[in-house]
């Protein structure tokens, strides 16, 4: 319980190095951090790149096997039932990808957040009326709500982002009003309240940070849940309309084929798991190594080429 | 059934040179080192230590509780009636817990299961054992009205919750003695509970053990209790036994240097200070009148409102300037509910206080602010009234940060290293998290948050009441310190008497949301005129112990 931890040193490294330090001591989180850097890169010069072979038919590799080098080396995970290169398709889709899952993540976890706090921290009629809409969203099947949403304002990326940020706002508005009502009753906030401190201030810099390592948690969970959303409302002709895809699109293109050519679905479901485990992994790293209490696991660790802050 | 056993050491319990470690990440850290310890039967040994003494690790081996891995006994053995438990198998040591040592634990909600009634959980432990359920039955309630549960037959049914803490711990010891145990071992019995409901408790242990001629085994960090209930006692710091004897041989002979330490840290060992009797100045800092509160259930759609409960009925007292007032009183007693009153966590249903002749039960936005610079508190677990994700800087300059004209920023730094010097920190640790100190290192950095205003009150709820003793006598030494240095007056809440006794100037005691009694700490200690006063003060085992 006393002084176990080591001292913080006096002539501290830049946070940069020290976090990059840290980062070289989680061998998972680091190798997580690589492959989504990756995936930033492909979203960003995937088309670039690949240019038209994502979408140039080519009927003499209809459904070619991984590694089919014969056709060239963008074949490598074969092709689809078009003759398209999947590592093509993985590349150009992640933009599109990324934009959805990653936007309508943001914006649930910003609203629901926003009004699980209010909802948590005020104890008058706006928790209510919250919670109550809440658990009409919560009851109504999200699909149907999606289906009658995008049909009314019609299919693109803009209300798809829409409708999938809505149907899951009440996951981060519930988890965040819990919480919320947890912490406000401990003795560090009622402290800080006995000192005069506002409501705002209450919020800001006592229950917040309490909080925000189980939003991130639960963001990056969400986010293998959107992509897969996203592919089921693609599949039904609603999510993003081709020639545009998505890993999701791709998954629900390559179900029909699972007997005969497993490939073209289960490289953009591994890129969509492989994803989503780096940003759960990251998200673990982030939640250690900002708690003061838990850091010490990363500082303790030994750094087999010394690159820490001793 | 138990003199059927050969008894070859002649002692029921014997733990010989036990040394246990643990393997941790960090490398391997010892527990204990070379402990031995015996028990007759019929004897109350009682293991004495502060927190991570390693006193309950021995009780731990004997009832094979070790986790292995990551605890490893290292050498050592642990003889029940001549047999090594360290060696016998998991049945046998199954067999023997229980039935032949029997345990009683701190936490009595976490060690009742709560979805089933309490008798059949006391029978329980008869049916385990072959007797049919009507005859279990019976037995049960017996042996629920043998330790004084009161309506046992009409409670039989009910569940946990619905029970007081002293009341789970009668049922706890209940269930403990159901096989007739040889040893019954008390880790912590009664720390949760109120003084007045552990002398009942600790009564009651006694009794049982006179009754049936068990060994009792206690594991306490409580010298009261020591002195009142032990014959022999065991003190163990950081892993060893530094002295073992007699409790009387121990207490007034102490061999030891941490014994000597441990024993001068009790409150009052050498007699309570004695309070210079002072005029009370004409306007007191803070006057209290009639304050009455009330929390009203208000009556719902099929349910008429029940009665009010009364949490504080018309409590009237003064505090003057640079005085400590100790307010005792058990849980329930209303003396939290005063506090949070005052500090305006929860409005008053009548009455007023009055802090430099402003009120702060209906305070103007001036009177408010003002009374939050100038009343400042200390809480009792520093562990949760410091924010675990703030660095030490950054929680005791907070006060600075909330009333922004109160110091400015550039001298900060400064002033953090000053209050962290002023109460026996140093002036590097701004910059580290309240987990890398101890508790009573924590209680500092409280107390330096709450001087960074230069406050005129601080109220001191339980302040001291976590800490361990020696701890403990160091933070009130540093209050008194304080005191004299900024001229503070204090509300010192505490359920502690011997506490009270040596630090408060007055002392007000509560019961059931009244003030039974108020006056000079002296007159109250030594001439109580309120019945309940009186009880409380015997229920106290340290100063009934030095009375007698």
């Amino acid at each position: 319980m006393t002084m176990t931890a080591p001292p913080i040193a006096m002539t501290e490294p830049s946070l940069w190095r020290q976090s990059l330090g840290l980062l070289w001591r989680d061998k998972f989180a680091f190798v997580a951090v690589l492959f989504l850097l990756l995936v930033v890169f492909a979203a960003l010069f995937g088309s670039t790149i690949f240019g038209q072979s994502a979408t140039r038919i080519n009927l003499a590799a209809r459904n070619a096997p991984p590694m089919s080098m014969h056709l060239g080396w963008h074949y490598v995970l074969g092709a689809d039932s078009l003759g398209r290169s999947i590592l093509a398709r993985i590349a150009v889709g992640t933009r599109n990808t990324m934009m959805v899952a990653g936007l309508s993540v943001i914006a649930s976890l910003l609203i629901g957040s926003l009004l699980g706090f209010i909802a948590g921290y005020r104890a008058d009629w706006t928790t209510g009326v919250i919670m109550r809409v809440a658990d009409v969203l919560m009851s109504f099947p999200s699909l149907l709500l999606a289906m009658i949403v995008l049909y009314v304002l019609g299919a693109g990326i803009a209300n798809l982002v829409l409708v999938l940020a809505i149907t899951r706002i009440p996951i981060y508005l519930r988890t965040t009003r819990a919480e919320v009502l947890e912490i406000r009753e401990r003795t560090f906030v009622v402290a800080a309240k006995v000192m005069g401190a506002s409501p705002l201030r209450l919020v800001w810099r006592h229950i917040r940070p309490t909080v925000t390592p189980t939003l991130v948690t639960i963001a990056t969970l969400e986010f293998a849940f959107v992509m897969l959303s996203e592919s089921s409302l693609s599949f039904l002709g609603l999510g993003i309309q081709a020639p545009e895809f998505t890993w999701g699109a791709m998954v629900a293109q390559g179900q029909s084929y699972l007997g005969t050519a497993w490939w073209v679905a289960f490289w953009p479901g591994l890129a969509i798991t492989l994803t989503a485990m780096s940003l759960n992994l990251v998200a673990n790293w982030l939640r250690i190594v900002t708690d003061p209490v838990q850091r010490w696991r990363l500082e303790a660790r030994s750094s087999s080429n010394g690159g820490g802050n001793e | 059934m138990a003199a059927a056993m050969s008894e070859t050491s002649g002692h029921l319990v014997e733990v010989k040179h036990l040394s246990v470690e643990f393997h941790t990440r960090n490398g391997v850290v010892p527990a204990v080192r070379d402990v031995s310890w015996h028990i007759d039967r019929g004897e109350t040994l009682a293991i004495l230590g502060e927190s991570g003494s390693g006193k309950s690790v021995s009780s731990s081996a004997l009832m094979g509780l070790i986790d292995i891995p990551p605890g490893r006994i290292t050498s050592g053995e642990v003889l029940y009636c001549g047999e090594d438990l360290l060696k016998a198998t998991p049945e046998r040591q199954r067999e023997i817990n229980g039935s032949r040592i029997a345990m009683v634990f701190q936490d009595t909600l976490a060690a009742l299961n709560p979805v089933y009634p309490i008798g059949w959980q006391v029978a329980e432990t008869f049916r385990t054992h072959g007797v049919a359920r009507a005859e279990a039955n019976a037995k049960a309630l017996e042996l629920l009205e043998r330790v004084g549960l009161p309506n046992a037959a009409a409670r039989f049914r009910d569940y946990p919750h619905q029970f007081s803490g002293g009341q789970r711990q009668r049922i706890m010891i209940a269930m403990a003695i159901a096989l007739n145990p040889d040893l019954l071992i008390a880790d912590e019995p009664t720390t949760a509970l109120d003084v007045t409901v552990q002398a009942r408790i600790l009564g009651l242990l006694k009794e049982l053990q006179r009754e049936r001629g068990m060994g009792l085994l206690m594991i306490t960090h409580d010298l009261g209790i020591v002195a009142g209930m032990a014959d022999r006692v065991v003190i163990m710091n950081a892993g060893r036994i530094v002295e073992a004897g007699t409790v009387k041989q121990v207490f007034e002979s102490p061999q030891h240097p941490y014994t000597r330490s441990l024993l001068d840290a009790i409150p009052g060992r050498h007699g309570f200070p004695d309070i210079a009797e002072r005029a009370a100045p004409a306007e007191p800092l803070l006057r209290v009148e009639e304050l009455t509160k009330e929390y009203v259930t208000p009556a719902g759609l099929f349910r008429p409102a029940r009665p009010p409960v009364r949490a504080l009925g018309g409590v009237s007292f003064t505090l003057a300037q640079g005085e400590t007032l100790g307010i005792v009183g058990e849980s329930g007693s209303g003396k939290s509910t005063l506090v949070r009153t005052l500090i305006g966590l929860e409005e008053a249903t009548s009455g007023d206080a009055f802090f430099r002749g402003r009120s702060l039960i209906d305070p103007t936005a001036e009177t408010r602010d003002l009374a939050q610079r100038q009343i400042q508190m200390v809480f009792q677990d520093p562990t949760a009234s410091l924010n675990p994700r703030m660095s030490v800087f950054e929680i005791v300059s907070e006060p600075w940060a909330i009333h922004r004209d109160a110091l400015p920023r550039a001298q900060w730094e400064q002033r953090v290293g000053d209050l962290l010097e002023e109460v026996g920190l140093k002036r590097e640790h701004a910059g580290r998290h309240p987990h890398q100190f101890s508790g009573g290192q924590r209680q500092r950095i409280a107390i330096a948050r709450a001087l960074a205003l230069k406050p005129d009150i601080i109220i001191c709820d339980e302040a001291v009441s976590s800490l361990d003793v020696s701890v403990q006598a160091q933070v009130i030494a540093l209050l008194k310190a304080l005191k004299d240095e900024f001229g503070l007056s204090y509300l010192f809440i505490a359920h502690d008497l011997p506490v009270v006794r040596s630090f408060a100037d007055r002392v007000l005691v509560m019961h059931k949301g009244m003030i039974v009694e108020q006056g000079p700490t002296r007159e109250i200690f030594e001439n109580p005129q309120h019945d309940y006063t009186r009880e409380l003060l015997n229920a106290d085992p340290l100063l009934s112990h030095h009375a007698a």
